[in-house]
């Protein structure tokens, strides 16, 4: 790869069923690109858990993936309602997301320590009422 | 173990992917909670759940998982046989509970095998 590569997605809020959409594709652009198995599954994951999260948290929001030859770093930026206590949110468990949301299969309070467990490094910037900016890098 | 034996143990309907039948997996995990199976990586290994919607498909894909056994007589809409067929992802059901389901495969030699990261 001679120049960066950026992936633009917009995340659709309204729709639960369809969260998920940009991921797929992201995995499928790495893959063209011939990254390995195991750096496009850490991707996917950390990706797919930040999607979902702002389909359910900030209805909707739009992600960047840049490609560099050293590593992937994504960026999730949304416009809900921000995270109060990081910390707290950090947690494994814990959740603010609805029984609805949780009899859909998600909510169960691993989502933001999954991103961080699947990424080399993860910064949180959120404000409250203004919205959260994520980036996760993943090294190559 | 295949998938072919997965199908036999648990007494289950192939929905998808007759093709795979004869795909090894290595590992497996049951749950309803997605964000529970992201939480540890496994090798082709087989989703064990009672959920049915479309992030069960990509939950599985994103895991580069081979197989979705639906448990308790759960059936995917065509939207997610779809979304499976488009993963190369085989999707079987059975009546079988999710405890009893998960238990026959152990006994027959599947074990959990996931490594939390």
């Amino acid at each position: 790869m001679n120049e960066d590569l950026i992936f633009h997605f917009d995340v659709d809020g309204s729709d639960f069923t369809s969260a998920g959409q940009a991921s797929v594709q992201l995995k499928k652009n790495l893959r063209q690109l011939g990254i390995s198995p195991d750096i496009i599954r850490r991707v996917s994951i950390a990706m797919y858990e930040g999607e979902i999260n702002m389909v359910i948290h900030a209805n909707g929001g739009e992600a960047d993936v840049a490609v560099t030859e050293t590593d992937i770093t994504i960026t999730l930026r949304d416009k809900g309602p921000g995270i109060k206590d990081i910390d707290l949110a950090m947690q494994e468990g814990f959740s603010t997301a609805t029984d609805n949301i949780r009899s859909l299969g998600f909510g169960a309070g691993m989502g933001l320590p999954n991103m961080k467990r699947y990424s080399d490094s993860m910064e949180i910037d959120s404000v409250v009422g203004e919205g959260t900016v994520i980036t996760m890098k993943i090294n190559l | 173990m295949k998938i072919c034996q997965i199908k036999d143990l648990l007494g289950a309907k192939v929905i998808c992917g007759e093709d795979m039948m004869d795909r090894h997996v290595y590992s497996a995990c049951g749950s309803d909670m997605m964000s529970d199976v992201l939480a540890y990586v496994k090798d082709q290994s087989v989703l064990l759940t009672g959920l049915v919607n479309s992030q069960v498909i990509r939950t599985a894909e994103m895991m580069d998982m081979v197989c979705i056994v639906f448990v308790r007589s759960k059936m995917p809409s065509e939207e997610m046989i779809e979304l499976a067929k488009d993963s190369g992802i085989a999707l079987l059901a059975t009546d079988k509970r999710l405890y009893e389901a998960c238990g026959k495969l152990y006994e027959g030699g599947l074990r959990g095998n996931g490594v939390k990261k």
